[in-house]
């Protein structure tokens, strides 16, 4: 027979203004096997935990049932107290009479009633608990991070300085990521490049760091502390052992008419191409859709001047299989597509640009060599307007709900750039606020008003018109309640950011869970920002939600802090609440391994006393290890051969059976 | 606010399906208006004035004949908010009281004529089929 203690926390009056809580503790001392029982204002306090360490050894509980809050808030907490005087930890079971019951219900005493229940039924459960011991496992000591932009790149640096092994998997051609083709950047106006290429090359220098670019995750198992994964290195068509990097074939190759990505599609490169003169590794690689030998068998000119030797035609896509104790997310973002926006006439006109287009043409290494000049005719545009918000802050079908939180703040840079420059251009910003929280971050966007004349308009953009080579903007002054015409040479839109596209398909592959807009949710919003719920999963950067280059910098350090926290441990401690098979009641079926989504069941033969025969059977074995304790297999298992350690069916079913009494 | 304007406004809120407190002002809806210059009070202005249930004002306002119902506003605003169907329940409240409901939506093919231009039509549907 067990003895167990009942304790019922007030939550100060989240529970006791609600609940009867002397009349909980009253009423479970009823209950078979409880001994003891009391209410307390805190009990996950210092107060509330001794008083339990206490009744534990005084009347020596072998359970404790504490009406609380949502076991996802303090399970663990008084797991640790109860494992402090003694008791195993699997023991103790949670009543939750907050969530599930005071915050949901208005009235006393239909609350207090229903506390009793579940602290009934939670006394019934504990009845059968028995105690578990936990497994351990190993920690391999390496850490995977996916996406080399500056968060991954940041947070390769700090698990790597503190000793450990890092790769990086970047899917394009080089690591640098959207802050590479930046020009200048907020608030300090330092060079992108200048503080970005250091880094870059620290991480491909760093004796623990390994560089996988033009590579990606292909397939993920194990768990924390154990991950196997798959990295597809795609095939470059240049062999990097070789390579020089002396760039010949680049300049002698015949096919120059892709659109460079790296420049936003402002101009062309060639078939075979580096992204930009400091990409990292400098490698070439081979488009196959736009290489001439690749669609039609002829010209191989790269070739035949590589003295190197290091073009190779036949290189094909290889598969890396490497294991990693923890796993950084790092994939960064995009904007959004601008072609549902007709009114701005995006598609329509060249001189209809994005802020990260502008970030090209202003940047000394882009395609006008740092000169702003129209895409359309070249010359440097006289008037310039910025659209803020385009496609952010919006609820119909094409937008993003959310704030993208950097364009008012490189609107301003653009805008001061702008006149810094070119004094003689007009230069107006179309706002619905102006949202610049953050250190030096308003004074910034001040100094574009006060000292560079930036002419700042309240209101939005309803319609861009070409006329006769100029840009007619019509937009609403709302402070002068007028509607404004302007004639511009350009038009800069401030477009929403949206998560990587392959986001999604790594959330699923990590079980790392997104929210509506497919940015993936930490582990808890204020405590735990860069883990994901998925033990071992860490979030760095934009991936997680809109931000800049600080914002980013710092959650790439605090993802580090959190992998090198985690590969110090040499075993990690696993969860006992596992699934187990009744092997005589096992048939061999194998439904429990098709549902299983961790893969953790196999099959053996073993030998099995069943009713007094004994027989060798295929049956069910999970491993322990790899286990989630989800319990897919316990309710798909049409024999009841498989059973939950901690939550066995007899538990399940003898809570049912005291809620219904 | 007078009890009647009140009332006024929670029937044009009703009639028109709108849901004003979803503006967030900024004034996509006046930028994007071809008639803008015509108007005394521009579309946002609409909607911020429906908030306030300044109703009055509105009825009396020349934009109600001036605005096209061109639905540009409707098609532009970030977030869904429909001006040109409040300018349009607006326009009913004062239309209603003057002639009554004298047409009925069955009786309107029987009117139109090939020069008629479809968004007038469209327009008929929407003010007389409330
Ligand atoms: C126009 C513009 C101007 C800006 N100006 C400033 C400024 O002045 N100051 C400032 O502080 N911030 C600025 N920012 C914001 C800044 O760019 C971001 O904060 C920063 O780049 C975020 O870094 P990241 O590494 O999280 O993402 P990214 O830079 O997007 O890097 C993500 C990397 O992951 C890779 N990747 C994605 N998916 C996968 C996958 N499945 N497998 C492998 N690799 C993958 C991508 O290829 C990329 O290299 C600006 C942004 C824009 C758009
Ligand atoms: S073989 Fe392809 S990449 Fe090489 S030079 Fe010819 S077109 Fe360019
Ligand atoms: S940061 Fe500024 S421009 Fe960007 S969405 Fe937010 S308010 Fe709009
Ligand atoms: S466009 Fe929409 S959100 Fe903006 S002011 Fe007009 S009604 Fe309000
Ligand atoms: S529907 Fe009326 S208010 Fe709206 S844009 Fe057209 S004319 Fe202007």
């Amino acid at each position: 027979m067990q003895k167990i203690g009942v304790f019922v926390c007030w939550c100060g009056s989240n529970i006791a203004a609600t609940v009867d809580v002397e009349a909980v503790a009253q009423a479970s001392l009823s209950e078979p096997g409880v001994v003891f029982s009391t209410n307390y204002q805190y009990m996950c306090s210092e107060g509330g935990q001794s008083a339990i360490r206490n009744a534990i050894a005084e009347h020596g509980l072998t359970g404790i049932v504490v009406c609380a809050c949502s076991p996802r808030m303090h399970e663990a907490t008084f797991r640790k107290t109860a494992a402090v005087a003694g008791l195993n930890p699997y023991m103790v079971e949670i009543a939750n009479i907050r969530e599930q019951c005071s915050w949901i219900h208005r009235d006393k005493e239909e609350g207090t009633k229903k506390a009793i229940i579940l602290a009934r039924a939670a006394v019934a459960k504990l009845n059968r608990n028995v105690p578990l011991i936990a497994g351990e496992s190993q920690v391999i000591k390496r850490a995977l991070v996916i996406g080399g932009g500056i968060a991954g790149i940041q947070t390769a640096l700090d698990v790597a300085d503190a000793g450990y092994e890092v790769d990086i998997v970047e899917k394009t051609p080089t690591i640098g990521g959207k802050m590479a083709m930046l020009d200048k950047t907020f608030p300090t106006l330092d060079c992108a490049a200048c503080i970005l290429t250091p880094k870059m090359v620290d991480a491909s220098a760093h004796e623990k760091i390994s560089l996988f670019t033009y590579s990606e995750v292909e397939s993920v198992s194990g768990f924390v502390g154990n991950f196997t994964v798959n990295i597809r290195k795609k095939a470059r068509g240049v062999n990097s052992d070789l390579c020089t990097g002396c760039g010949v074939c680049i300049e002698k190759c015949p096919s120059k008419k892709a659109k460079s990505e790296f420049n936003q599609g402002l101009c062309n490169r060639s078939a075979i191409y580096i992204p930009f003169a400091q990409a990292i590794p400098n490698v070439p690689v081979i488009d196959r859709e736009s290489c001439i030998k690749f669609q039609t068998g002829k010209c191989g000119v790269c070739e035949k001047v590589c003295t190197a030797k290091a073009i190779d035609y036949a290189q094909e896509d290889e598969i890396i299989t490497r294991q990693y104790g923890a796993i950084v997310l790092a994939t960064g973002f995009k904007p959004i597509s601008l072609e549902s926006y007709d009114e701005f006439q995006y598609n329509q006109c060249p001189d209809v640009i994005t802020s990260l287009e502008f970030e090209r043409i202003c940047n000394a290494a882009g395609p006008t060599k740092g000169k702003v000049l129209r895409p359309s005719d070249h010359e440097p545009p006289k008037t310039v307007v910025f659209v803020q918000c385009v496609g952010s802050r919006a609820t119909v079908e094409c937008g993003k709900t959310y704030c993208s939180k950097i364009c008012c703040m490189y609107t301003a840079k653009h805008a001061m750039l702008l006149r810094e420059k070119y004094p003689d251009t007009e230069v107006y910003v179309f706002y619905i606020d102006v949202r610049t929280p953050g250190k030096s971050f308003d004074e910034f966007y001040r100094r574009a008003v006060e000292e560079y004349g930036v002419h700042y308009i309240k209101g939005m953009v309803g319609k861009v018109a070409e006329e006769d080579g100029r840009l007619i903007v019509q937009g609403s002054d709302l402070i002068a309640d007028k509607q404004v015409i302007i004639e511009a040479d350009m038009v800069v839109l401030a477009a929403a950011i949206e998560p990587d596209p392959t986001a999604r398909s790594l959330g699923t592959m990590f079980t790392a869970s997104m929210d509506t807009n497919d940015f993936f949710t930490e582990a808890h919003p204020k405590l735990r920002p860069v883990e994901s719920p998925t033990a071992g999963i860490y979030l760095s950067g934009l991936c997680q939600g809109p931000k800049d280059i600080p914002d980013t910098v710092a959650q790439a350090g605090a993802a580090a802090s959190k992998v090198i926290g985690l590969l110090s441990k040499d075993k990690l401690v696993g969860n006992p609440c596992v699934a187990a098979c009744n092997e005589p009641l096992c048939n061999g079926c194998s439904t429990c391994e098709l549902v299983c989504p961790y893969g953790a069941i196999t099959y053996e033969e073993h030998l099995v006393v069943d009713h007094g025969v004994r027989e060798t059977r295929r049956v069910s074995c999970v491993n322990e290890a790899i286990c989630q304790g989800c319990g897919a297999c316990t309710v798909t298992c049409p024999s009841g051969a498989m059973d939950l350690k901690g939550f066995t069916n007899l538990q399940i079913m003898a809570e049912v059976d005291a809620i219904c009494r | 606010m007078h009890a009647d304007e009140r009332k006024e406004a929670e029937t044009i809120i009703r009639a028109s399906g709108v849901n004003v407190r979803k503006c967030m002002k900024c004034g996509k809806c006046s930028a994007t208006c071809p008639n803008f210059d015509e108007m005394d009070i521009h579309p946002h202005r609409f909607v911020s004035m429906v908030e306030e249930g300044d109703i009055f004002a509105l009825m009396q306002s020349k934009s109600l004949w001036r605005c096209l119902s061109c639905f540009a506003c409707v098609e532009r605003c970030p977030r869904g908010v429909e001006p040109a169907n409040l300018i349009e329940a607006v326009r009913l409240e004062v239309i209603r009281p003057l002639a009554g409901n004298r047409l009925r939506p069955e009786a309107i093919p029987a009117l139109l004529d090939e020069k008629i231009p479809q968004q007038l039509i469209v327009s008929a549907f929407r003010k007389y089929s409330k």
